[in-house]
């Protein structure tokens, strides 16, 4: 077998369904194996960037690996901002890029770059392929890396001599990683110790991250499980949010720089916090001094450099958070074990009592469109059926996870650590792509949705039904938020001048256009989102001065949050916290 | 939540790695991507029928940044194993370094002899100059450079720090 033909029978004996790509010089040959087959479904993106998101999208949907396929140079460049999102948030990518013929590496080619070079920081980890005998097994061996531990983006530079020459095929079965061996299981010791200082607890707390939802559905189960027996409190990150029920009613919503006013505070105020497969996160923690000071900290995460990096912790234990659950639901049930009921009930009022305090209330007046009360009917209208939530970045992200509630994990799809704006689009058509039945919605601004805008034309291509929801308040909202409350209200270049009109937009590439201008018209626009079969862009004019509420100014505290426009002239943020981003 | 400890220490860490291309890059942009600072770094292969190689690094930082270098070197996928050989028991560590000294008459001499005070051995000769060759901890190592200062130094190259741990146990 040619290289390209091993990478295309190592993809599929991987279980490879799909591959999001983009031709060019470098990787022709691959794309004629490809064009020599049909089991192998290939989508052509507009923008390597959008072949990344589109991976991750699928990635993060149905708990498989991404595959990307790029050409050399700035086909592999295009990708790096991908390949950088899906390392912060720990999604399983494989990409493969093409490369310059070996003889002529280093050589300043036409289309070649330094691509394992360029990568190697945004990557879990790469390869370049030397030789036509290595294909098969770096692919498998990158599969392996890339699911594995804590998941991340592989890199396979393959050069074009070594996609024509000739080599051995080996299958998966053979293939065996020398080094990469990641604890799955947690230390007993350790776990038993953690379940004792939870049984102990008088004022508890679960904050879980995406480490539920990358461990599989099991681990959010028994997250469920574990609250359900020890009546503890659970909060999310954005990144874990669907990892257990927005419905629930031990459910105190998602924490953080955005997060309720209950959930933060119970953080601050806990005895006992369980971090489970989160990472202390700047947007998570605020100040750091000022974190959850009269708590003891349990942190169960796969990676050993998450524990101890920003916060010291009491019980750390390495290992998969579905394993180090099971482990502590079984002790739980061995040693018969019960919370100390009437603190609980204690700090269930105290809680009940800050939620009583409904941060995240809004006022809709007649005339303009909340974008808060876009994103509650959008949840109403569409939470009875099967729905898949992506963003972009920025206020309406925030918006959408405060407002719209995951009741599984697999469902919500944001560019977390990275921040990536223009994630959303591409990323919506690879979960479309991974789940044809079910609802996709893009929650966009009107300055993120611009950044790979170009998608579009790819979702008209294959007939992917996604929904495009634009929150439209013609700002870089967030960034225009942070002006009005750290930079005295001079809004440096965050208006978004000369918008296309977007119903015309959606109409030149093809798609189905919509606009809602005022409240009545928002339920109208949602029926008919629905309601039209291709891929429809939704222009929702909403009030361009709200800000995102609650908020922990940076470089402040959990209890130090502002809960609404009433209550910012309160607070004055320090130069310390104005340098924090 | 526990204090931890402020202070800056100087450890020295071993890190075994499989000898594939692009090894070096990965652990030293990882010190330089997350600010770690890197005071000595020396690597050769040390297992040629297994394709291992032993890098071993000087670096400062307090507990928290120490066992975060090592987590994160850990993590590292061609990285087999990462031991902190200061505070896991004694070591020893030495450091070569060859020396380059020119000059003529008395001068030359007095190199000669202070080299012999520090048991360097002469590795080149020529009428006008000498190659010393010096192994030792890295203070030995300065004062003999400073030593030489006057008496012609020209030239130093040194290998960097490696370290061992003292007793009958391997890495």
């Amino acid at each position: 077998m040619t290289g390209a033909e091993m990478i295309i029978r190592a993809l599929l004996d991987q279980g490879v369904d799909v591959v999001f790509g983009y031709p060019g010089g470098a990787v022709l040959p691959i794309y004629d194996a490809i064009f020599g087959q049909n089991k192998l479904r290939h989508i052509l993106v507009r923008h390597e960037q959008g072949a990344v998101h589109a991976a991750e999208g699928y990635a993060r949907s149905t708990g498989k690996v991404g595959v990307v396929l790029v050409t050399s140079g700035p086909g592999a460049t295009n990708a790096v901002t991908g390949l950088t999102d899906a390392l912060m948030d720990s999604v399983p990518i494989v990409c493969i890029t093409g490369q310059v013929a070996t003889h002529l590496i280093g050589n300043d080619a036409f289309q070649e770059a330094d691509t394992t070079g360029i990568t190697r920081p945004c990557t879990k980890h790469n390869y370049l392929i030397k030789r036509a005998d290595d294909v098969a097994r770096v692919v498998h061996e990158a599969f392996y890396v890339s699911r594995s531990g804590r998941p991340g983006p592989v890199v396979i530079d393959m050069p074009k001599d070594i996609q024509m020459a000739k080599g051995k095929y080996v299958g998966p079965e053979k293939v065996v990683h020398r080094t990469y061996q990641p604890r799955v299981k947690g230390d007993s010791a350790a776990i038993e110790r953690a379940v004792k200082l939870i049984a102990d607890a008088k004022k508890p707390i679960f904050y879980a991250g995406g480490g539920v939802i990358n461990s599989g559905p099991a681990a959010s189960k028994r997250l469920i499980e574990l609250a359900r027996l020890t009546g503890v409190p659970v909060t999310n990150t954005l990144m874990g949010l669907g990892g257990f029920p927005g419905s629930d009613p031990q459910f105190i919503g998602m924490l953080g720089m955005h997060g309720t006013y209950e959930a933060n505070l119970a953080m601050h105020d806990c005895d006992v916090m369980v971090c489970v497969g989160a990472r202390f996160d700047d947007r998570i923690t605020g100040r750091l001094d000022a974190f959850s000071p009269k708590s003891k900290k349990i942190h169960i995460d796969i990676d050993p450099s998450s524990i101890n990096k920003n916060v010291s912790v009491d019980v750390p234990i390495v290992g998969d958070v579905g394993s180090v659950l099971e482990d502590m639901i079984a002790i739980w049930k061995r040693d018969g074990l019960s919370a100390d009921k009437n603190a609980l009930k204690a700090w269930w009022k105290k809680i009940d009592e800050w939620r009583g305090r409904d941060c995240l209330r809004y006022e809709q007046t007649d005339s303009t469109i909340k974008p808060q009360y876009a994103i509650e009917r959008l949840y109403a209208m569409t939470k009875d059926r099967e729905t898949f939530i992506t963003t972009e970045v920025g206020q309406h992200q925030m918006w959408a996870a405060q407002f719209y509630k995951f009741e599984s994990p697999n469902h919500w799809m944001t560019s977390g650590g990275l921040g990536t704006m223009g994630y959303g689009m591409p990323a919506a058509i690879g979960v479309q792509l991974a789940h044809p039945d079910a609802l996709v919605v893009d929650i966009a601004g009107e300055a993120s949705i611009l950044m790979c805008i170009q998608e579009l034309s790819t979702a008209v291509q294959y007939s992917l039904p996604i929904k495009i929801f634009i929150l439209n308040n013609e700002y870089m909202g967030m960034v225009r938020q942070w002006q009005e409350l750290l930079h005295g209200g001079r809004y440096s270049e965050s208006y978004s001048a000369a918008l296309p009109d977007f119903v015309k937009l959606a109409e030149a590439f093809h798609a189905k256009g919509l606009r809602a201008s005022r409240p009545e018209d928002v339920d109208g626009l949602i029926e008919e989102m629905l309601n039209t079969d291709g891929p429809v862009v939704a222009d929702i004019m909403v009030d361009p001065t709200e800000n995102c509420f609650p908020m922990i100014p940076s470089g402040s505290a959990h209890n130090e949050m502002i809960l609404g426009a009433a209550d910012v002239n309160r607070r004055e943020v320090s130069d310390a916290g104005k340098a924090l981003v | 939540m526990p204090q931890p400890e402020k202070r800056a220490r100087r450890h020295t860490i071993a890190v075994l790695v499989d000898n594939e291309a692009g090894v070096l890059a990965r652990v030293i942009g990882l010190f330089s991507g997350r600010g770690y600072n890197i005071e000595s770094l020396t690597v050769a292969e040390t297992d040629p029928s297994n394709y291992r190689s032993r890098i071993t690094i000087v670096t400062s930082g307090t507990p928290m940044v120490i066992e975060q270098i090592k987590a994160q070197l850990g993590r590292l996928v061609p990285v087999h194993k990462v031991r902190d050989l200061t505070t896991e028991g004694a070591l020893v560590e030495r450091e070569l370094a060859l020396i380059k000294v020119a000059g003529k008459g008395e001068p030359r001499v007095e190199s000669l002899r202070i080299a012999d005070i520090f048991r360097a051995r002469v590795v080149d000769s020529t009428n006008d100059s000498f190659v010393f060759e010096l192994t030792g901890s890295s203070e030995k190592l300065n004062a003999f450079v400073e030593l030489m200062k006057p008496l012609g130094l020209v030239d130093v190259s040194r290998t960097g720090i490696v370290a061992i741990s003292r007793g009958a146990d391997a890495l």
